[in-house]
């Protein structure tokens, strides 16, 4: 097999009579970041949605690390304990963050994985042990990202970006190989739109897999080696940053930059 | 007109006689009522339609007519519609309290539910949490927040609603200060079950302030 990490194969998805997503097909390779960008309701939620589970999509294939994934073809149902093992290998990072507010930030990054380690079969000898590793570990990923001086404060004490940055280091804890930004910066005031995007650039830097959608475009130019471009539901243009972002072939990429610029 | 030591005894005892029973209708009502009202209410949450609608209806029924008209159909009306052997008033009232709060209090569960957004089930579904964990570590908090306020309130009705029972002759504390107005002409003991109430009242008031008060660190 290839290198590749995450492979899509003619996904699809309608809701009701409303194609959504139609025969997507892409691809890419441990340590790459790929932006996804398009017009809103071109079906970039969507696809985040459908490849992390959150949709059952309608058809297609998707292989993670060469292994079949998602299989939607043969229309079967997961079982709960499936579900939630796949889930696990993707991390998701949501608009409006999703903390949980009645924990502290480092609860809200260490509750999977003490809920997970709960299904170890040294939990119950190593306890201690095991408890105290979740606690370094998630103390290490927050301080990555620069909230250290936060641990013990609620998601209310926070800034939308310092929220952003905890959803970031809850995702990250659980160690994903694929690490999905559904428009990470677009619920926050501009000016904090920046810290999100050096945290991003630095998980870039450590050649964390990552799939971002973005409206960020020179930002998308400078992180990304692949760049997606949607439209209606299809992928119109697909490349490097130079090809898709400088050089778009497409009339419709080419119509979706002017009017962003 | 003076109240001797003696009257205020004898008053005491029985308004405490009457406050008993009260209290039990209370006790019993909250005891079903909060475990059957959320049953209810993920009746009425329910996808399949010939369940939520009936439910929908039954909670249009039971929240749209007066308490005291269900209890008196209740306990009159097995023996007049049917001609069989009605209950005696102490299990009519109780049932009757049940079902009446337990749709109350169906709405207020279904309002807190309602009022997790769907991320935080999806947030926990992505980090790989079980439906259980994710209900219990995530979600159950942030209804019991949300319905804490509604809750105190219906449940200070409660409190004030139990002398309805004594339409069909349950001797709870009004019943027993009315006594008095026949047996010796005194009106003080009716208004002496105030205290009763009050009293009672206010301790579930700062039960509950401090209950809010506890889960204020959060929003
Ligand atoms: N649960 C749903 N039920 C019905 N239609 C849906 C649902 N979710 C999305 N859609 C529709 O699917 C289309 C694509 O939506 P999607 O959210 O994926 O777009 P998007 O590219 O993420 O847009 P945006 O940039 O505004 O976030 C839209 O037309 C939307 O109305
Ligand atoms: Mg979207």
């Amino acid at each position: 097999m290839s290198n590749k990490i995450l492979e899509v194969k003619n996904l699809s998805k309608h809701f009701g009579k409303t194609k959504v997503l139609m025969d997507i097909n892409f691809s890419m390779e441990e340590g790459q970041v790929v932006s996804v960008i398009g017009s809103s309701g071109s079906g970039k939620t969507t696809l985040l949605r459908c490849i992390n589970m959150l949709e059952v999509a309608n058809g297609g294939k998707i292989y993670l690390d060469g292994n079949l994934f998602i299989d939607a073809d043969s229309g079967m149902k997961y079982t709960q304990k499936e579900l939630r093992e796949k889930q696990l290998s993707l991390g998701l990072v949501f608009q409006d963050f999703n903390l949980f507010p009645q924990y502290s930030v480092l609860e809200n990054v260490t509750l999977a994985p003490r809920l997970l380690a709960k299904e170890r079969p040294d939990y119950k000898e190593r306890k201690k042990e095991i408890l105290h590793e979740i606690e370094e570990n998630a103390k290490e990923i927050l301080a990555s990202v620069g909230l250290s001086e936060k641990l013990n404060n609620y998601p209310c004490q926070l800034s939308g970006g310092q929220k952003q940055r905890v959803s970031i280091a809850r995702a990250l804890a659980l160690k994903p190989r694929v690490l999905f930004f559904d428009e990470p910066t677009s619920a926050l005031d501009p000016e904090l739109t920046g810290e999100i995007l050096k945290v991003i650039r630095q998980l870039a830097a450590e050649h964390i897999t990552m799939i971002i959608v973005t409206h960020e475009i020179d930002f998308a130019y400078s992180v990304s080696d692949k760049v997606i471009f949607m439209d209606k539901g299809v992928i119109a243009e697909e490349g490097t940053p130079d090809e898709v972002l400088k050089n778009p072939k497409n009339p419709r990429t080419q119509a979706f930059l002017q009017k962003l610029s | 007109m003076s109240i001797t030591l003696n009257d205020l005894i004898l008053v005491g005892t029985k308004l405490a006689e009457g406050f008993n029973v009260t209290l039990q209708i209370f006790a019993l009502t909250l005891l079903f009522a909060l475990p059957l009202g959320l049953i209810i209410s993920f009746g009425s949450m329910s996808k399949i339609a010939i369940i939520k609608y009936p439910i929908k209806l039954f909670i249009w029924i039971i929240r749209g007519t007066p308490l005291m008209l269900q209890l008196l159909v209740v306990y009159y009306g097995p023996s007049i519609l049917f001609g069989v052997k009605g209950l005696s008033n102490f299990p009519a009232v109780i049932i009757t309290f049940v079902i009446n709060y337990a749709c109350y209090f169906s709405e207020i569960y279904r309002g807190g539910i309602e009022s997790v957004p769907k991320g935080q089930y999806e947030a926990g579904q992505v980090l790989g949490l079980k439906k259980s964990q994710t209900f219990f570590r995530i979600v159950l908090l942030q209804v019991v927040k949300h319905i804490v306020p509604p809750m105190s309130n219906e449940i200070i009705t409660l409190v004030k609603d139990t002398s309805l029972a004594r339409t069909i002759m349950l001797y709870e504390v009004i019943w027993a200060g009315q006594k008095f107005i026949t047996s010796r002409g005194w009106l003080w003991p009716l208004f002496a079950t105030a205290v009763f109430y009050l009293l009672f009242c206010g301790i579930l008031t700062l039960l509950f302030g401090y209950i809010e008060k506890k889960l204020d660190y959060f929003n």
